[in-house]
């Protein structure tokens, strides 16, 4: 009912407020002698639809495994042991056979990988791989799918898809193979898209452009996507919300305003502080973090991060600080953190 | 222009520009078609016995261009008929090794685990054994048909192909495209089939076509000891096996058949040099 002809403004859907991918106690600890070896320790993080989240940290910090563990791709024997709750849409994945999880990948959930020279089958031309996933997932006949395929190459860039959609994937350059990837990916409209180090491999030039046209796809699809790297100048221009991954664990999660504003965890700040800035006016050296991350057998009974922070005291060395809310959307994992 | 044309429209013109493969495939048809149409091209009738036309040299008689051999059964017939025989035995031979081997391969470097370790010792177990001792032991409880020939010689010696496919197979499934595969929902089975096995084409063709070669081979072996072929059909073994007691005195009965089994096996050799440069799409350089 209106009332005096004015419109009434909607709230958007109930469902588009909740989560789209609750991440709950993630782990993969590995067996191993003396100690197992923690490659992703309690990970826990919400992904609304529509959302960017950026999971940033060093090489070796677990952002990988933790994407892989999400999409249930780790091979035997890693993948029996993960532990913990990823609930996509509502849906528990972990619980779910292969069969199931295979018929939602791609469908619901699909990956983008780092290394576009090698994520495309040599032998198949890219239109082909392309409609594999649209012909499985959605049932669509060759013709269809085929129509499909290049519609997405369009969707992702291409200026020729019809010639793009018969090569094979050694003719086209890594930004193109790339589009192609992403276009593979999309093309059944997945909820959610793990990106992991999507433009690492690219120049810096194609990469904004990759990035630009995620973006420019999550707002036509409205995707939640997921966006591994270690580039804090990527999550800068292209999250809505960041956490910050430190020896398989998150440290600090909060919008990338706030964090890029004023990151509270000494190792966010140290990343932060690492990036180099066009207005410092002298040349001077950049700030560097002392140390290296810990390996996933070698963790400290506290914080992972004690070691190698300034600011550690006693209680660091000696009992590891949960994950807690600092603020509203603002959680950190640190006993003596900056001021906010 | 659809994908499969541009594609094969360039593997036709690389296959074509290699001189030797092409003299391969050249031969190899001439044979084919030579072995299909034998009772058409032959001039006599493979068994049909003469012996007052005995011991003909090649040319001395129009009626037996290649000439006669002990009993005065013409050469160029027997030739024409035991090559079908032949080439049916190697190319169904052949098969059995290639699908026994590609099978095994596929399923042993995809699988992994324990499933790689039993497939493995058994390929090991098998190649413990001579192919030859195999074969005659083999032979020697099978009653010889030209199909029991057959799958004898292609059980025996799928070994070599399933360890290529395993080797490949194990390369291939780190790459990241099969991961990719799988994050967009593929199954183990179309990983395997699709993603992985037109991958591993390349050397199983290759395998394939050598295994032709050396099926002619085998044949031709234990048909020369006995085992195989029986006369009164001709193969090109067991034309070798009557013409070794001559063979001081009227070689060409030796050599027309070894000359027509040197032919196949090179031609099929080459051939399959030629389809792996050609076929491969990592030198493909036209779009």
């Amino acid at each position: 009912m209106t009332v005096a002809g004015a419109p009434v403004l909607v709230e958007p859907a109930a469902a588009a407020q909740g989560a789209l991918l609750s991440v709950r106690g993630l782990q993969l600890h590995i067996p191993s002698s003396p100690r197992p070896l923690r490659a992703v320790d309690g990970v826990s993080f919400e992904l609304r639809r529509g959302e960017t989240l950026g999971l940033v940290g060093e090489s070796g910090s677990g952002k990988t495994l933790t994407a892989l563990s999400i999409m249930r791709l780790l091979e035997p024997p890693l993948s029996g042991f993960v532990r913990g709750e990823v609930a996509l849409d509502g849906v528990e994945l972990m619980s779910l056979s292969e069969r199931e999880m295979s018929d939602l990948r791609g469908r619901a959930l699909s990956m983008v990988f780092q290394e576009p020279m090698t994520s495309l089958n040599p032998v198949m031309t890219v239109g082909r791989q392309i409609a594999e996933p649209a012909m499985r997932h959605l049932g669509l006949g060759a013709a269809e799918a085929a129509a499909r395929a290049q519609e997405m190459l369009r969707l992702v860039g291409i200026p020729d898809p019809a010639r793009v959609a018969a090569s094979h994937p050694h003719l086209l350059s890594g930004g193109m193979r790339q589009r192609a990837m992403i276009a593979m990916a999309i093309a059944c409209r997945p909820a959610l898209l793990v990106a992991d180090e999507p433009t690492t491999a690219l120049d810096v030039t194609v990469q904004a452009q990759i990035l630009e046209l995620l973006g420019d796809l999550q707002r036509e699809l409205g995707s939640a996507i997921l966006l591994i790297t270690h580039d804090l100048a990527v999550i800068a221009e292209n999250a809505h919300r960041v956490a910050v991954m430190y020896a398989g664990r998150i440290v600090e999660e909060a919008p990338v305003d706030v964090l890029f504003a004023g990151a509270r965890h000494p190792y966010a700040r140290g990343l932060l502080a690492s990036i180099p800035r066009i207005e410092r006016s002298r040349p001077e050296m950049l700030p560097e973090i002392p140390g290296v991350v810990p390996g996933p057998g070698e963790r400290p009974a506290g914080c992972a991060f004690a070691p190698r922070c300034a600011r550690a005291t006693a209680r660091c060395h000696a009992e590891a600080p949960p994950l807690l809310d600092a603020a509203p959307g603002h959680r950190l994992a640190c006993w003596e953190p900056f001021d906010g | 222009m659809s994908a499969g044309a541009v594609a094969s429209g360039g593997v036709w013109r690389r296959f074509l520009r290699h001189r030797v493969a092409l003299g391969g495939a050249v031969v190899v048809a001439l044979l084919l078609s030579a072995a299909l149409f034998a009772p058409a091209l032959a001039p006599q009738d493979p068994t049909l016995l003469d012996t007052s036309v005995r011991f003909l040299a090649p040319f001395a008689d129009p009626r037996f261009p290649l000439g006669t051999d002990e009993l005065g059964r013409d050469t160029l017939s027997r030739l024409l008929h035991g090559g079908r025989v032949s080439l049916t035995v190697g190319l169904v031979a052949m098969a059995t090794t290639v699908l026994t081997g590609a099978a095994i391969g596929i399923a042993a470097g995809y699988l992994g685990g324990l499933a790689d370790t039993l497939l493995m010792r058994f390929v090991d177990t098998m190649l413990c054994f001579p192919q030859v001792f195999l074969l005659l032991v083999v032979a020697a409880f099978v009653p010889p048909t030209l199909l029991s020939i057959s799958l004898v010689i292609g059980l025996t010696s799928w070994m070599e192909v399933s360890r290529i496919v395993r080797a490949e197979i194990l390369n291939l499934k780190e790459q990241d495209f099969v991961a990719a595969a799988r994050a967009l929902g593929a199954s183990r089975a179309r990983i395997m089939f699709r993603e992985l096995l037109p991958n591993a084409a390349a050397p199983i063709l290759v395998a394939a076509t050598l295994k032709v070669a050396s099926a002619v081979l085998m044949e031709s072996y234990i048909s020369y000891l006995g085992y195989g072929v029986q006369p009164p059909l001709a193969s090109w073994g067991n034309m070798l096996t009557n013409a070794q007691g001559y063979f001081d005195t009227i070689p060409w009965l030796a050599v027309l058949p070894g000359l027509a089994i040197t032919a196949t096996v090179m031609g099929f050799n080459f051939l399959g040099d030629g389809l792996r440069d050609a076929l491969d799409p990592r030198l493909r350089m036209d779009p």
